[in-house]
């Protein structure tokens, strides 16, 4: 049964009640990125403060969710305490099906619990529960024990949860989705931290009738046999993303050492294989996915001089190790994922945490901050050292360390160094291609290499054409928003080309979304853009730091006058859009 | 007759896509729970995944407590399930020793058949049809 409106659950924690509401735009907004857009408009407060109790925090799923392979995303937007303007950050697991599972298209959560709380829902419930005993609590004990606050529907259902850098308001605060995925990105913790609510869990406890006739599960098929028998989602399945690691270093633009350096000799030891070939415990899937992306390694630790030991789980991808491991001049697979395994607990964002430490081990060397800061020494390469500081990082421990929490360069504003912070509009992505992708992660709506493809156009164009990278960032990302509206996993947008998409939501009964693709992607792009400009965008909030125009790529060095006329003509764009859509 | 056995979940990567295949095909379902194979984590994502379904006792005790003949004995192992004559007692799911049958909250119930319409649709091969006569361990 599909819906041609929205069915969102309201909840008011502050009074841990909720309501269902049933709210037009299919059509126009289609779902995910474009639901979570409306959404804002309509619950949100552009000009109030991110932790105003008023503001939402949105959960937002699609039109495809559950229905096909790898469509198994969901979308969180909130206001970030990041840039003080509005974000969306993406995760999979199994909360994606566990909301559609639950008869909703939409999770929004306003007001602020009296105690900290975990809340339930479910087809048939919204339950709220004290959890001040959570308090200060890592998200891994956080989520054994939420299991046995809730019991009902266990080992079938999605568990979020925030660690201690989520209480405490860190802008680099992630919602852990079921132990190994993230919404990682611009202080999804702290927003939900904001709402005083530890963990979410959701149930997925009702169903469905699938569409009638044979059509429906013969494209379910076909769809099936793409990604499982074909190559085209190969890379995801073997070595999974950190198959970049060594391509990217081979082309010199592969981050090291707070990006003092694109490429080192080093590789060799952290390459995808060695982490497979070394580290890799097994795989895991976010739920309706039959790739199995997720990688999960393990640590052993050895806890005592005699022969004892215990080991831990710690899921890798690309991004992570290269945050937690090259950026901070790591060599060593399993130093990386203690390094991991500890932001995991903290509730960090990897890749935020990551970069943060690199300019605090590039500051301490420079003598701009001392171990009086860093409580510990911080050096290249010294896995012991970034295992503490994350420690220090995800619970705040001092002054220091919570200012770096609200981001490197709010940092760098007290200790100085700001031209050296790795900051693209935040901690930057694993990509130092060129000065499109420098360009395109500044100003792109999420901060995130996965907004458009410029990392990607960068490996293929050494021109230096300022209006053809741009109409090529302003062409692709439509695109990419209408997949994050379905809500698909975008590792698989090679699968989903639009006539795929359009047979896809035809064949469920969407049929007239299905027919016009290009216009509703168009609307949501412009949407979302009108959405973070009311809550205060402008590309002119951010700028590129000096680092970046010393980075040299396998096309030699970066251009500063080509770098910056793209961002000045891809921010004059971005404008374009914002300006068009009343 | 062959029957559905899961042979091999310690390769599962709890992606739901045979719980999945079963309610779409077989029940015309957009669920993971009104299937006949339902994956569930055990104490967490960390610990790995367990398929309930039906072990296909034979007899089975689900047929014997059935008042309605909705549920019989089906040769091998199993039951055959007669879905119009089922009055939504519940005495088949309280039976059930291992919790293969799934009621839903109108009051229909799920069992397998052990037709083998998910078994294509796991990529990891933790599924497999096999002769009653054959299977030597049962593995959940």
């Amino acid at each position: 049964m599909i819906g041609e409106g929205f069915r969102v659950l309201l909840v008011d924690a502050s009074t841990g009640k909720g309501k269902v509401v049933e709210l037009d735009g299919r059509n126009e907004v289609a779902g995910g990125s474009g639901l979570a857009a409306l959404l804002y408009q309509k619950y949100g407060q552009a000009k109030l403060p991110w932790d105003d109790e008023a503001q939402p925090i949105i959960f937002a799923i699609g039109p495809l969710t559950g229905y096909f392979p790898l469509m198994s995303k969901m979308v969180c937007s909130f206001k970030s305490n990041y840039h003080g303007e509005y974000a969306e950050s993406h995760a999979g697991g199994r909360v994606a099906l566990s909301l559609k599972f639950s008869n909703l298209d939409a999770l929004v959560i306003t007001g602020r619990c009296k105690n900290l709380s975990c809340l339930s829902i479910g087809a048939n419930h919204i339950e709220c529960k004290d959890a001040t005993f959570l308090r200060g609590m890592d998200a891994e004990s956080s989520g054994k024990l939420i299991r046995r606050m809730f019991k009902s529907g266990g080992g079938h259902r999605s568990i979020l949860r925030i660690g201690p850098a989520g209480e405490l308001g860190s802008a680099m605060a992630c919602v852990n989705v079921d132990t190994y995925r993230h919404f990682g990105r611009m202080g999804g913790g702290a927003a939900l931290g904001a709402k005083n609510i530890k963990g979410i869990v959701i149930h997925g406890d009702s169903d469905f009738q699938a569409p009638a006739g044979k059509d429906y599960s013969k494209l379910y098929k076909d769809v099936y046999q793409m990604v499982t028998s074909t190559d085209m989602m190969k890379k995801y399945h073997n070595l999974g993303t950190p198959a970049n690691l060594q391509s990217l270093n081979d082309i010199s633009s592969l981050p090291w050492n707070n990006l003092q350096s694109t490429s080192d000799p080093g590789i060799q030891k952290i390459t995808g294989e060695r982490f497979a070939d070394e580290t890799l415990l097994r795989n895991g899937a976010c739920s309706g996915c039959p790739v199995g992306c997720i990688h999960i390694g393990f640590i052993r630790e050895k806890m005592a001089l005699d022969n004892r030991y215990h080991y831990h789980q710690v899921s890798y991808d690309y991004e992570p190790i290269f945050a937690a491991g090259t950026m901070l001049g790591i060599k060593n697979p399993f130093d990386i994922l203690r390094i991991l395994d500890v932001m995991e607990k903290v509730g960090l964002d990897a890749m935020s945490g990551g970069v943060a430490l690199a300019w605090a081990t590039e500051a301490m060397e420079q003598g701009l901050v001392t171990e009086k800061e860093t409580l510990v020494p911080l050096a290249f390469g010294d896995g012991e050292g970034y295992q503490q500081a994350a420690r220090h990082l995800g619970r705040g421990v001092n002054d220091f360390y919570r200012l770096l929490g609200l981001g490197t360069l709010k940092a760098a504003e007290v200790y100085g160094g700001g031209e050296f912070g790795c900051v693209l509009g935040q901690e930057m992505a694993g990509y130092a291609t060129g000065e499109l992708f420098f360009a395109a992660q500044t100003l792109g709506f999420r901060h995130s290499h996965l907004d458009t493809g410029a990392y990607s156009y960068d490996q293929k164009h050494s021109e230096k054409d300022v209006d053809k990278a741009v109409d090529f960032l302003i062409s692709d990302e439509p695109g990419r928003v209408f997949l994050t509206s379905m809500v698909a996993c975008l590792f698989a947008r090679s699968v989903y080309s639009e006539d795929m998409l359009s047979q896809c939501l035809g064949v469920v009964g969407y049929t007239d979304l299905a027919g016009k693709i290009p216009e509703v992607s168009e609307y949501i792009r412009r949407l979302r853009w009108k959405v973070r400009a009311e809550t205060g965008f402008h590309p002119d909030n951010f700028s590129i730091p000096k680092r970046f125009y010393q980075v040299t790529t396998w096309k030699g060095g970066v251009d500063k006058k080509y770098l910056d006329d793209l961002k000045r003509a891809y921010g004059q764009k971005i404008l374009g859009l914002i300006g068009d859509i009343t | 007759m062959k029957q559905l056995t899961t042979p091999r979940m310690d390769q599962c990567i709890g992606c739901q896509s045979c719980s999945l295949a079963c309610a779409r095909l077989v029940h015309k379902k957009l669920s993971w729970n009104t299937s006949g194979i339902r994956i569930h984590s055990s104490g967490g994502l960390s610990t790995g995944f367990v398929a309930n379904r039906c072990l296909a006792c034979d007899p089975a005790p689900c047929a014997a407590v059935c008042p309605t003949g909705a549920f019989s004995d089906r040769p091998g192992g199993g039951v055959i399930v007669k879905k119009k004559l089922c009055i939504q007692c519940s005495a088949c799911v309280a039976e059930c020793p291992v919790d293969a049958i799934y009621q839903d909250r109108s009051g229909d119930v799920y069992v397998c058949i052990h037709c083998g319409q998910c078994v294509p649709f796991c990529p990891q091969n933790c599924l497999e049809m096999i002769e009653s006569d054959n299977i030597e361990e049962v593995l959940v």
